[in-house]
C-alpha cells in the first residue's frame, strides 16, 4: 500500500483491470461470433461475462476492503462522487442518441418518406409507422393476428402504472437515503428493500408487456422504426433498471451486512443516483414514447 | 475578368508556398476550379475565388507579424524578452475582425445559397438513380430511361493496354441534355448513398436510398462534361463516372424523338421469340452489369460475392434464379434488377449464366418468362 | 515557487517485468504505455497510408484491388484517430497533469490503468477484422449505412471494437476531469493551471459528452445488421442519413479532441522558448470554451450534399464559421507572444511554430470548406483530405512531436540528440508540405477521395504525394529513433531543462521521480 503524505490513497499495483479487458474482449469477441452464427460464439459470451462479474467481484470487493479499512478520506470520497457523476452524464448522452434517433425518424424522415410520391406512392407518414414497407398501424392495444399489422401499447395502463412505481421508488430510495444519514439502520433496510422490490416489480410488468407486444400486438423489434426506437429505447432503460436494481441489490445485502455509516456510504450514493437517473429517463421514455 | 483573377490567385498560391517551385512543369492541369458552364458554376467560382483570396491576406498579414518577430526578436541576436502578457483592447480588436470579416463572407455565400436551392420552373426533369455501380436516367417527360456504365476497358485499368485519353471518364451512353434551358434533377439511389457530381455544372448532389433531392442547373455551352460518383458506394466508386453530352435543345429534341422510336422497337422485340444463339450474345453483354461483382469468369470474389460458375441458384430451378436477379438480395449488395434491365436483357442475362463460365443447365429463358414475373 | 519532492520511496512487493506494466497504477508507467503504444499505431497506420499512396502514385491498378484499397483508407483513418492520436494525447495527460497540478497521482488510478488496458484488445479486435472473411471494414472510417450494412463480420468487429475504445476514452475522461477538479495543489486555482490542463479538462467534457454517442450510433448499425430494425432503412420509415447525423454530432467535437490537447500543448511550448510569458491567459481559456461549445452546433457541415432544408445548411454554415473568431483568437495570441520576446528555436520550437503556420492553413481551408455553396465543390474531393491532413497531421500529430521533445528530457532525464531532432524536424515539414499540398489542387481540379485510380489528368500531383508521402513515413523512423536513443541514455538533463520555463513540472528533478507531490507543493 502506497498513501501520499497528503493522506489521498493510491491503491497499488492491480490485476483487476487486465481480467475486466480480457473479460469484455472475450464477450465482444463471443457476441461478434454469435452473431455471425459461429456456434463457439455463445460459450465465448459466458465465459467473457463470467469473467467480468469476476472482474467485479474482485475489483469492487477489494475496494470495499480498502473503505471498510479506514484507507479512504473525504478527498478520496469525494474523487469517487464525481467519476460516478460523470458515468452518469455519459450514460445521459447514450440514451440521448437513441431519443435523438426517436425525434429525428418522427419529426422529418417520416413526413419526408410521405412527401416522396416517386418512390413510395401511397405511403400516408404518421406515427406509429413501420415505413412504407412495413406492416400498418391499428388502434393502440389491440391484439392483431395479422402480419401486415401492428399495434401499440397505450400510455395509460401499464406504461402508467409503471411511471408510478419508478416515481415511487425515488421517493423510497430517497428515505432510505435520509435514513442511513440518520444512522436508522432498520428503516434503511426496509425502505432500501422496498424500492429493489419495486424495481424488480417495474421489470416483472415490462417483460409482460414485451411478451403481449411479440405475442398479440404483432409490435416487434422488426416493425420498422416504431419497432426499432421502441424497444431500443425501452429495451436499454430496462437494462439500466436491471443494473440499478443489482446495483441496489449488493448496497442493501452490504447494509445488512453492518456496512456504511451516516459520514461514509459512497456505493449507496451511487445506487442511489443511478436509480435516480433510471427514473428520470423513464419519465422522458413515458412522454415520449408512450404519451406523445 | 474571371479568369483572370482565378490565375491571379492561383498564382498566389504559388508565390506563398516556397517550397512549390518543386513541382514539375504546371503547363496544363489545373490549379482551381475548372471553368465553369452554369450560372451557379460562375458564381461559386468567384465565391470561391473571394473567399481564397481573403484567406490568403489574412496568412500573409498573420504570418508576416510572426516571420518579423522571429527574425527581429531572437536571442541570438541579443533581443530581451519583454514581459507584457495581455491587452484586453487588442483581444477585442481581433476578435472584432474577423468577425466582420466573416460576415462579409457569408452574404454572398447565402444569396448563391438561396438560388442554388430554388428549383421551381424546370423544363426538363430528369430522374438520377444511382447503382452499384453506375447511373440511371429518366427523363420523366418522356418515357425515356437507360443505364450508364464505364466503358472504359478492364485492359488499360489493369494496365495492359495504353490509356485513352478519357481514362475512368467514359460511359457507354451519356445524359444528354439541352442547352439553355433549366433541367431539374431528382437524385436517388437503389442500395447505398451515391453522389453524382459535375464539376462545370457545379452540381454535387447525394443519391440517397428512399429519398429523392432535387438539383437544377442550366448549361450555357454545348459540350461533353465529365465528372466521377462522390459519395463511398463500395468497390468500384472510383469506376462509375457521370458524363453529360450537352447539345442545344434543337439537337437535343431530335435525340429524344430518336430514343422514343428505339424504345419502341425494343418493346416489339421483346415479345418475340428468341433464339438460345442470339439469347447468349445479348446475355454477354448485359453481362458486363454482373461482371464487376461476380467477375468477368463469374468467379466472384471470395467471401463477398459468390461465383456464378457452379453457383447453385444458377445451375437450379430457374424460377429461383429469375427470383434473385430480378428482386436481389436485401441487405446485400445483390440489387432488385427488375427495375433496370427490360424482359428481354433479364431474360438474356440469366440464360447467358446458366450456360457459360461451365454452368450448363441447358435451358434459354424468353422474355415473356420474365414479363409473366413482373 | 514549489518545494520539489524528491524523496524516492523503496518500493515494496511491487511486480517488476512484463507484469510492473500490466498491473501499473502510476500515472507516469501508464503514460508511457499509452505513448508507446500511440506511437506503434502511428507507425501501423502510417504503413497504411504508404499503401494508399503506393497504389495512387500511378493512375491503373498497380498493387492492391480496390476492394482492399478501401479497407486501408478505413483502417488508416481509424487507426491515426482512434490509436495514434488519441492515445498519444491521453499519454501526455496522464504524465504531465498530475505534474503541472501538483497531484500525487491521478485521482482514480486503478481505473486509469483499465482505461489504458482496453485499448490493446479493441486494437486486436479492430485489426484483426482486417482477417475476418471477406477482408476488413471498407465503409470509410465515417462507416456510413447502408454501404456498411452491406459488409461481413469485420463491420461487427469494427463495431465492438468502437465500443471498446468508447469505454476506454470515456473512462480516461472522466479520470482527468476528477483529477482537475479535485487533485489540484493548494493554491492551483483553476485559473492558475497551465493552459495544457485546460484544454485538457475541456476536451475530457467532450469525450464524455460525444464517445456514447457515437456507442449509440453504431449500436443501431449492429442491430440493423443482425435484429431487423429499421433505424436506417427507408423501407421501414428510417433515413440513412440519420445514421450521419449522429456520427457527426460526434465526429465534429472528435477533431476539437484531437486539437485542443495540441493546441495545449504549443501553449506551453512557446512561452518557454520565447522567454515570455503566453499572451492573454484568460482569452485563450475562453476560446478553448468557445471552440468546444461551437464544436455541438456544426455537425452537418460534413453533410452539406445530402440535400438538407436551406433553413438547416445556412445554420450551419454560420455556425461553422464562427469557430473561425475563438481559432483566430488562439493564434493571434501565439504571435502575440512571440512577440518582442527573446526567442531561440529548439526542436520543441520548430516544431510549435510550424504547427501554427500550418494548422492555419488547414483551418482557413476549413473555413473555405464551411461556405456551403464552395462546399458542393469541395466536398469528397481531394481538397478535404488537404484540409483534414493539415489540421490532423501538422496539427495534432506535429504538435505532439513537439510536445515529446519539449517533455522527454523529463520523462527521461536525458537530453534528446539536438541535431536529429532538428533533422526529423526539418523532413516532416518538407516531405509533409510536398505530399499534402498538391492535394489541394488535386481536390479543385475534380479529384474524388476514397478511389483507388484516377483520370489521367490527376498524374502528375498524385506522383509528388505519393514521393512525398514515402518521404515523411521514412523520416518518421528517425523519431523512433530519437526517442529510443534518448530513453536508452544521454547527456543528463537537468531539472528545469529549458531557459526559466514555468510550470510545476520543472521543479522536480529530471527524470521526474516515480512519485511526484506526495506532499502537495504550495503554489502561490
Ligand atoms: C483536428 C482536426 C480538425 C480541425 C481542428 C478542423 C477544423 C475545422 N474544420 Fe475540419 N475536418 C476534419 C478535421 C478537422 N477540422 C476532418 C477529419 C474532416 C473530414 C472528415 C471526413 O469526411 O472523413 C473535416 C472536414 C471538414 C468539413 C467538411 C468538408 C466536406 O466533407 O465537405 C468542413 C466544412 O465545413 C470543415 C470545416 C472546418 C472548420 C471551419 C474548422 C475550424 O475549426 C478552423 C478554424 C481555424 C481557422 C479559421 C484558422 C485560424 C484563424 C485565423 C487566423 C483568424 C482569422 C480568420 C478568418 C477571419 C477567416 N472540416
Ligand atoms: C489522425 C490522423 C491522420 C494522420 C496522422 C494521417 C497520416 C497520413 N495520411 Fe491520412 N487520413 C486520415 C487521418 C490521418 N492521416 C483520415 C481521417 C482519413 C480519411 C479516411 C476516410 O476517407 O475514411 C485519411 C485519408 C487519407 C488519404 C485519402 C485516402 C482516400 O481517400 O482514399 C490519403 C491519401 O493520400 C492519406 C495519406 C496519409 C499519409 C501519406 C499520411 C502520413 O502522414 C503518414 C506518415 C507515414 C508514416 C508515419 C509511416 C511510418 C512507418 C514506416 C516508414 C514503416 C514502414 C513500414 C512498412 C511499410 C512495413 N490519408
Ligand atoms: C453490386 C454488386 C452486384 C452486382 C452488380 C450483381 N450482383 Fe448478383 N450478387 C451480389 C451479391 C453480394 C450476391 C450474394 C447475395 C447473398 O449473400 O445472398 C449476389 C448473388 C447473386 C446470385 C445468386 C448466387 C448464389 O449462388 O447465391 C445470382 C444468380 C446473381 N447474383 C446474379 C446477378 C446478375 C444476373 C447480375 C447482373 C444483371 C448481378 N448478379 C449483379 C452482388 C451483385
Ligand atoms: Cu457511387 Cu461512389
Ligand atoms: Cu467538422
Amino acid at each position: 500500500m502506497s498513501s501520499s503524505h497528503g493522506g489521498y490513497y493510491l491503491p497499488d499495483p492491480s490485476g483487476w483491470p487486465i481480467i475486466g479487458s480480457i473479460g469484455i474482449f472475450t464477450l465482444a469477441l463471443g457476441f461478434m461470433l454469435f452473431l455471425n452464427d459461429v456456434s463457439t460464439g455463445p460459450i465465448l459470451m459466458l465465459v467473457g461475462a463470467g469473467v467480468v462479474i469476476f472482474m467485479m467481484f474482485g475489483w469492487f470487493g477489494t475496494v470495499i476492503r480498502e473503505s471498510e479499512g479506514g484507507l479512504y478520506n473525504d478527498h478520496v470520497g469525494l474523487s469517487f462522487r464525481m467519476g460516478m457523476m460523470w458515468f452518469i452524464f455519459s450514460e445521459v448522452m447514450f440514451f440521448a442518441a437513441f431519443f435523438g434517433a426517436l425525434f429525428y425518424t418522427r419529426q422529418l424522415a417520416v413526413p419526408w418518406l410521405a412527401e416522396t410520391d416517386l418512390l413510395w406512392p401511397g405511403f400516408e407518414g404518421g406515427w406509429p409507422t413501420a415505413g412504407p414497407k412495413g406492416p400498418m398501424p391499428i388502434q393502440a392495444d389491440t391484439p392483431t393476428a395479422d402480419p401486415a399489422q401492428f399495434s401499440t401499447i397505450g400510455p395509460w395502463g401499464i406504461p402508467l402504472l409503471n411511471t408510478a412505481i419508478l416515481l415511487f421508488s425515488s421517493v423510497t430510495v430517497t428515505i432510505a437515503h435520509h435514513a442511513i444519514k440518520a444512522n436508522q439502520r432498520g428503516t434503511l433496510i426496509f425502505w432500501l428493500a422496498f424500492t429493489v422490490v419495486l424495481g424488480f416489480i417495474f421489470l416483472y410488468f415490462q417483460a409482460y408487456e414485451y411478451a403481449h407486444a411479440y405475442g398479440e400486438l404483432g409490435l416487434t423489434l422488426g416493425t420498422g422504426v416504431y419497432g426499432a426506437t421502441f424497444f431500443m429505447l425501452t429495451g436499454f432503460h430496462g437494462a439500466h433498471v436491471t443494473i440499478g436494481v443489482i446495483i441496489l441489490t449488493v448496497v442493501l445485502l452490504r447494509c445488512m451486512k453492518g456496512h456504511f455509516s451516516p459520514e461514509n456510504h459512497f456505493a449507496f450514493e451511487a445506487g442511489a443516483w443511478y436509480w435516480h437517473f433510471v427514473d428520470t429517463v423513464w419519465v422522458g421514455l413515458f412522454i415520449f414514447v408512450y404519451v406523445l | 475578368m474571371l479568369m483572370s483573377r482565378s490565375k491571379l490567385s492561383a498564382a498566389i498560391i504559388g508565390l506563398a508556398v516556397p517550397w512549390l517551385p518543386v513541382v514539375p512543369a504546371m503547363a496544363d492541369y489545373g490549379l482551381n476550379l475548372p471553368p465553369p458552364v452554369s450560372p451557379i458554376g460562375d458564381e461559386i467560382l468567384s465565391l470561391h475565388n473571394l473567399i481564397m483570396l481573403i484567406c490568403l491576406i489574412i496568412f500573409v498579414v498573420v504570418f508576416s507579424f510572426m516571420f518579423y518577430s522571429i527574425y527581429a526578436h531572437r536571442k541570438s541576436k541579443g533581443h530581451k524578452a519583454a514581459q507584457f502578457s495581455h491587452s484586453t483592447r487588442l483581444e477585442i480588436v481581433w476578435s472584432v475582425i474577423p468577425f466582420v470579416i466573416l460576415v462579409g463572407m457569408a452574404i454572398p455565400s447565402t444569396a448563391t445559397l438561396i438560388r442554388m436551392e430554388d428549383t421551381s420552373q424546370a423544363d426538363v426533369t430528369v430522374k438520377i438513380t444511382g447503382y452499384q455501380w453506375k447511373w440511371r436516367y429518366e427523363y420523366l417527360d418522356h418515357g425515356i430511361a437507360f443505364n450508364s456504365n464505364l466503358s472504359t476497358p478492364r485492359d488499360q485499368i489493369e494496365n495492359r493496354s495504353a490509356k485513352g485519353d478519357n481514362y475512368l471518364l467514359e460511359v457507354d451512353r451519356p445524359l444528354v441534355l439541352p442547352t439553355d434551358t433549366k433541367v431539374r434533377f431528382l437524385i436517388t439511389a437503389n442500395d447505398v448513398i451515391h453522389s453524382w457530381w459535375v464539376p462545370e455544372l457545379a452540381v454535387k448532389k447525394d443519391g440517397i436510398p428512399g429519398f429523392i433531392n432535387e438539383i437544377w442547373t442550366l448549361i450555357k455551352k454545348p459540350g461533353i462534361y465529365r465528372g466521377q460518383c462522390t459519395e463511398l458506394c463500395g468497390k468500384d466508386h472510383g469506376f462509375m463516372p457521370v458524363v453529360v453530352d450537352a447539345r442545344s435543345p434543337e439537337d437535343f429534341q431530335a435525340w429524344l424523338a430518336a430514343n422514343k422510336q428505339e424504345a419502341a422497337a425494343d418493346a416489339s422485340a421483346a415479345m418475340a421469340e428468341w433464339s438460345m444463339d442470339d439469347l447468349m450474345a445479348k446475355g454477354k453483354e448485359i453481362y458486363g452489369a454482373c461482371a464487376a461483382c461476380h467477375g468477368a469468369q463469374g468467379e466472384g470474389v471470395p467471401n463477398v460475392f459468390p461465383p456464378i460458375a457452379g453457383s447453385a441458384v444458377a445451375t437450379g430451378p430457374v424460377a429461383q434464379h429469375l427470383e434473385v436477379v430480378m428482386n436481389g438480395r436485401d441487405g446485400t449488395a445483390m440489387q432488385a434488377f427488375k427495375g433496370q434491365l427490360s424482359d428481354t436483357e433479364i431474360a438474356a442475362v440469366v440464360t447467358y449464366q446458366r450456360n457459360s463460365f461451365g454452368n450448363s443447365a441447358g435451358d434459354a429463358v424468353q422474355p415473356a418468362d420474365v414479363k409473366a414475373l413482373r | 515557487m514549489a518545494t520539489a519532492e524528491a524523496a524516492h520511496h523503496e518500493e515494496h512487493h511491487h511486480p517488476s517485468g512484463i507484469m510492473r506494466w500490466i498491473t501499473t497504477t502510476n500515472h507516469k508507467d501508464i503514460g508511457t504505455l499509452y505513448l508507446s503504444f500511440s506511437l506503434m499505431m502511428f507507425m501501423v497506420g502510417g504503413a497504411m497510408a504508404l499503401v494508399i499512396r503506393a497504389e495512387l502514385f500511378q493512375p491503373g491498378l498497380q498493387i492492391v484491388d480496390p476492394h482492399f484499397f478501401n479497407q486501408m483508407t478505413t483502417m488508416h483513418a481509424l487507426v491515426m484517430i482512434f490509436g495514434a492520436i488519441m492515445p498519444g494525447f491521453v499519454g501526455f495527460a496522464n504524465w504531465m497533469i498530475p505534474m503541472m497540478i501538483g497531484a500525487p497521482d491521478m485521482a482514480l488510478p486503478r481505473l486509469n490503468n483499465w482505461s489504458f488496458w482496453i485499448l490493446p484488445f479493441a486494437f486486436t479486435m479492430l485489426l484483426g477484422s482486417l482477417f475476418a472473411p471477406g477482408g476488413g471494414p471498407a465503409s470509410g472510417w465515417t462507416l456510413y449505412a447502408p454501404l456498411s450494412i452491406q459488409g461481413g463480420m469485420s463491420v461487427d468487429m469494427t463495431i465492438l471494437a468502437v465500443h471498446m475504445m468508447g469505454i476506454s476514452s470515456v473512462l480516461g475522461a472522466i479520470n482527468i476531469v476528477v483529477t482537475v477538479f479535485n487533485m489540484r495543489a493548494p493554491g492551483m486555482t483553476l485559473m492558475k493551471m497551465p493552459l495544457f490542463v485546460w484544454t485538457w479538462l475541456i476536451t475530457a467534457y467532450l469525450l464524455i459528452a460525444v464517445m456514447p454517442v457515437l456507442a449509440g450510433a453504431v449500436t443501431m448499425l449492429l442491430t440493423d445488421r443482425h435484429f431487423g430494425t429499421a433505424f436506417f432503412d427507408p423501407a421501414g420509415g428510417g433515413d440513412p442519413v440519420m445514421f450521419q447525423h449522429i456520427f457527426w454530432f460526434f465526429g465534429h467535437p472528435e477533431v476539437y479532441v484531437m486539437i485542443l490537447p495540441a493546441f495545449g500543448i504549443i501553449s506551453e511550448i512557446i512561452p518557454t522558448f520565447a522567454r515570455k510569458p503566453l499572451f492573454g491567459y484568460a482569452s485563450m481559456v475562453l476560446a478553448v470554451a468557445g471552440i468546444a461549445f461551437l464544436s455541438f452546433i456544426v455537425w452537418a457541415h460534413h453533410m452539406f450534399t445530402v440535400g438538407m432544408p436551406l433553413i438547416g445548411e445556412l445554420f450551419f454554415m454560420y455556425a461553422t464559421m464562427l469557430i473561425a473568431v475563438p481559432t483566430g483568437v488562439k493564434v493571434f495570441n501565439w504571435v502575440a507572444t512571440m512577440w518582442r520576446g527573446s526567442m531561440t528555436f529548439e526542436t520543441p520550437m520548430l516544431f510549435a511554430i510550424s504547427v501554427v503556420v500550418l494548422f492555419t492553413i488547414g483551418g482557413l481551408s476549413g473555413l473555405m470548406l464551411a461556405i456551403t455553396p464552395a462546399d458542393f465543390q469541395y466536398h469528397d474531393t481531394y481538397f478535404v483530405v488537404a484540409h483534414f491532413h493539415y489540421v490532423l497531421f501538422s496539427g495534432a500529430a506535429m504538435a505532439m512531436m513537439g510536445g515529446a521533445y519539449y517533455w522527454l528530457p523529463k520523462w527521461t532525464g536525458h537530453m534528446y540528440d539536438e541535431k536529429l531532432g532538428k533533422l526529423h524536424f526539418w523532413l516532416t515539414a518538407i516531405f509533409f508540405n510536398i505530399t499534402f499540398f498538391p492535394q489541394h489542387f488535386l481536390g479543385l481540379a475534380g479529384m474524388p477521395r476514397r478511389i483507388p485510380d484516377y483520370a489521367l489528368q490527376f498524374t502528375e500531383f498524385n506522383v509528388m504525394s505519393s514521393i512525398g508521402a514515402f518521404g515523411l513515413g521514412f523520416s518518421q523512423l528517425l523519431l523512433v529513433y530519437v526517442v529510443v536513443k534518448c530513453v536508452r541514455g544521454g547527456e543528463k538533463a537537468s531539472a528545469e531543462v529549458w531557459d526559466n520555463p514555468k510550470g510545476l513540472e520543472w521543479t522536480v528533478p529530471s527524470p521526474a521521480p516515480y512519485h511526484t507531490f506526495e506532499t502537495p507543493p504550495q503554489v502561490r
